[in-house]
C-alpha cells in the first residue's frame, strides 16, 4: 500500500486546480452530497437539455480525494445522456469495490482506482457520485455516504 | 535527535507499561497522538481482566458459591476503588455504565425527562462533545423543554459572562463538558458549579477527557453528577460510570429494568434494588470493571499530578513546534488547556493529514471529533487534532512536525 497510489498526480492536479469549481445560476438539477463521517458537503449543479447534461459544476469543501473525484466526474459527466452518466456511477462503484476489468473503460477516472487500498478514503471518492445520482434522480433529500 | 522530557517523570518506563505502543506502521515505530480519542492500556490493566477471566469468573450478586462471591469481590472492590480516587461519601453514588455516553443518557432520561416542563431549560455549552447534546436534545423534544447554549470565544474559552447571563428561573439543568475534546479547553467547572448552586440549578459534568489528564473530586467540586468513560483513562473499553449524589440518585426511578436492578418481583408489583444495583440491569461489565479499578491503580502508582506535568511540558513543546509551520492555525488556544492540539493545515485536508502521517506511523484524529458546532463555530470542516498522554515524548512531537513536512511535500 503506496501513498502515491492513492494521490496520483491527476489527483493532486485536480486537487489543486478543481474544474468546474462553481455554482452554476440556474441548474435544472441539484443535490448535495454529505459525508457525516468527515463532516464533507459538496453541491453537484446540472443543466439537463432533455436526456442530456448539457453543463455540471459542484462547490463545496473537501480532502484532495473528494475534490479530484468531483472534478474529474464533472469532466466526465458533461456531453453525456442520463443513462451513460448512470453507467459512469455504476462502473466507479465497481472501480471502488475493486472489481477489475472496469478501469479501461473509465480513462483518467481510473486514477481513483488506488482508493480502494484505503478503504476509510472509498467514501471520499464515491460522495460526489452519490450525490449525482441523487441530483439526476430530483432527491430532495442530501445524498449520504453512510 | 532526543530531547530531555519532565524530569521528574519517567515516560521511557511508562512506555514499557504499553505494549500497543511498541510497534511498527507502514515500516515505522509507531507514533500514538490519538488518546482523546481511546488511550492505550498498559499491562496492569490486561493482566487484571486475564487473571479475573482465568480464576475469578462467576456472575455477581448471585451465588453462595466460591467464584460467585470472589467476582462480586472484585467487582463491587473496583467501585471501592473508584469512589475513593474520585472522593465519592458512598460507593452507592458510582454507578458503572457503558461509558460517558450512557451515563449521561441516564441523567437525561431518569433524572431530567421526569422533571422537565415545558418553558424548562437545559444550558450547555457550544464546545459540548455530541454525547452532551444529543440525550438533553432528546430529553427536551420528549418534554417541551428548551435547549439553551452558552457560546464560546475565538480562543475556544467559555464565555462566562454570557453564560451566567443564559441561567434564570427557568434553568432546571446545567450540563458542561470538564475539558473539551476539540478544543483541549479546561472549563472552570468550581465556578459554574458554585454559581449554580446558589441558583439551587443541578450540574452534571462529561469528564471524559478529564480523568486521564486531572485529579477529580466530586466532593470539592460539588457538582451533582460526574461522567467518565474507562477507555480515555488507559482503562477497558465499554465501562464508564456515572458518579451522582446519593439524594437525587435515590429519588430517580430506575432507567432500564431487569435482573441484578431489583428487591422482589410479583407480577402484581416490583420493588428496586437500593442504590448504586438500582441503575445496574442485567449482568454488567465484569471484567471491565476490575479492569477499570486496575487503571485507578496504575493511575494512583504514577500520581496524577506527576502525569499532568508531564503533559503540561508536552502541550508546550507541541504548541512552540506546530506554530513554527507555515500555514498551521491551531484551532483553541484558551488559556487553560489539557494536552490537545487541534490544527488545520493550508492547503491540506484534515483527511489527507491524517491518511500521509499514517504512513509515516504517526496517528491523529482528523474530522469533526463528535463536536459539530465546534467546527462551524470555527468556520471548519474538521480539524486534524494531535492528542498526547502519559506516555507521549517530545519524539512523538517531532515525528509529527516532520510527517507534516511530507504532507507538504506529498499535496504540494
Amino acid at each position: 500500500m503506496e501513498l502515491a497510489d492513492l494521490y496520483r498526480d491527476v489527483i493532486l492536479d485536480h486537487n489543486r486546480s478543481p474544474r468546474n469549481f462553481r455554482r452554476l445560476q440556474s441548474p435544472t438539477n441539484t443535490a448535495q452530497g454529505f459525508n457525516p463521517l468527515c463532516g464533507d458537503k459538496l453541491t453537484v449543479y446540472l443543466v439537463m437539455d432533455g436526456d442530456r447534461v448539457d453543463d455540471i459544476a459542484f462547490e463545496g469543501s473537501g480532502c484532495a480525494i473528494s475534490v479530484a473525484s468531483s472534478s474529474l466526474m464533472t469532466e466526465a459527466v458533461r456531453g453525456k445522456t442520463e443513462a451513460e452518466a448512470r453507467t459512469l456511477f455504476e462502473r466507479m462503484h465497481a472501480l471502488l469495490a475493486g472489481e477489475t476489468g472496469e478501469a479501461e473503460a473509465l480513462g483518467k477516472l481510473a486514477a481513483l482506482g488506488g482508493v480502494r487500498q484505503f478503504p476509510s478514503r472509498v467514501k471520499c471518492a464515491s460522495l460526489a457520485w452519490h450525490a449525482l445520482i441523487a441530483a439526476l434522480d430530483g432527491a430532495q433529500q442530501p445524498a449520504k455516504t453512510e | 535527535m532526543k530531547h530531555r522530557d519532565a524530569a521528574d517523570f519517567d515516560v521511557a518506563s511508562v512506555r514499557q507499561d504499553f505494549p500497543a505502543l511498541h510497534q511498527r506502521i507502514h515500516g515505522k515505530p509507531l507514533v500514538y497522538l490519538d488518546s482523546a480519542a481511546s488511550a492505550q492500556r498498559p499491562v496492569a490493566v490486561l493482566d487484571a481482566m486475564d487473571t479475573y477471566y482465568r480464576h475469578d469468573h462467576a456472575n455477581v450478586h448471585r451465588g453462595v458459591h466460591t467464584l460467585s462471591q470472589r467476582a462480586t469481590q472484585a467487582y463491587e472492590g473496583a467501585r471501592e476503588k473508584i469512589r475513593r480516587y474520585i472522593n465519592a461519601r458512598t460507593t452507592a453514588e458510582i454507578i458503572f455504565t457503558r461509558g460517558t455516553t450512557e451515563a449521561i443518557n441516564l441523567v437525561a432520561q431518569s433524572y431530567a425527562r421526569p422533571r422537565l416542563q415545558p418553558g424548562d431549560e437545559v444550558l450547555i455549552s457550544l464546545m459540548e462533545h455530541h454525547s452532551n447534546i444529543v440525550p438533553w436534545q432528546m430529553a427536551c423534544e420528549q418534554t417541551g423543554a428548551t435547549l439553551r447554549v452558552a457560546p464560546i470565544d475565538q480562543h475556544g474559552q467559555l464565555r462566562m459572562d454570557a453564560f451566567k447571563q443564559l441561567i434564570s428561573d427557568h434553568t432546571r439543568l446545567i450540563a458542561i463538558g470538564h475539558i473539551s475534546n476539540a478544543l483541549g479547553t479546561i472549563n472552570p467547572v468550581a465556578e459554574i458549579v458554585a454559581f449554580a448552586h446558589e441558583r439551587e440549578i443541578p450540574v452534571l459534568i462529561d469528564g471524559a477527557q478529564a480523568m486521564p489528564h486531572t485529579r477529580v473530586d466530586v466532593s470539592a467540586l460539588g457538582c451533582d453528577f460526574y461522567a467518565f468513560s474507562g477507555h480515555k483513562m488507559f482503562g477497558p473499553t465499554g465501562i464508564g460510570v456515572l458518579y451522582g449524589r446519593e439524594a437525587l440518585l435515590d429519588a430517580m426511578p430506575p432507567w432500564q429494568g431487569g435482573g441484578e436492578m431489583i428487591l422482589e418481583v410479583s407480577f402484581e408489583k416490583t420493588t428496586y434494588a437500593a442504590l448504586p444495583n438500582k441503575f445496574e440491569a442485567g449482568t454488567p461489565a465484569i471484567a471491565e470493571a476490575v479492569g477499570l479499578g486496575a487503571t485507578i491503580d496504575y493511575l494512583e502508582k504514577l500520581g496524577i499530578e506527576a502525569i499532568a506535568g508531564h503533559e503540561h511540558d508536552l502541550l508546550a513543546y507541541a504548541t512552540q513546534a506546530l506554530s513554527q509551520i507555515d500555514g498551521l492555525e491551531i484551532v483553541g488556544q484558551a488559556e487553560s488547556k489539557a494536552s490537545v492540539v487541534s490544527f488545520t493545515l493550508a492547503n491540506a485536508h484534515p483527511h489527507d493529514i491524517g491518511t500521509i502521517v499514517d504512513h509515516e506511523g504517526v496517528a491523529i484524529r482528523t474530522g469533526h471529533h463528535c463536536a459539530m458546532p465546534v467546527m462551524n463555530f470555527f468556520g471548519v470542516p474538521a480539524t486534524a487534532r494531535a492528542s498526547m498522554a502519559l506516555y507521549n515524548t517530545r519524539d512523538d512531537i517531532d515525528a509529527l512536525v516532520a510527517a507534516l513536512m511530507k504532507v507538504r511535500q506529498v499535496l504540494s
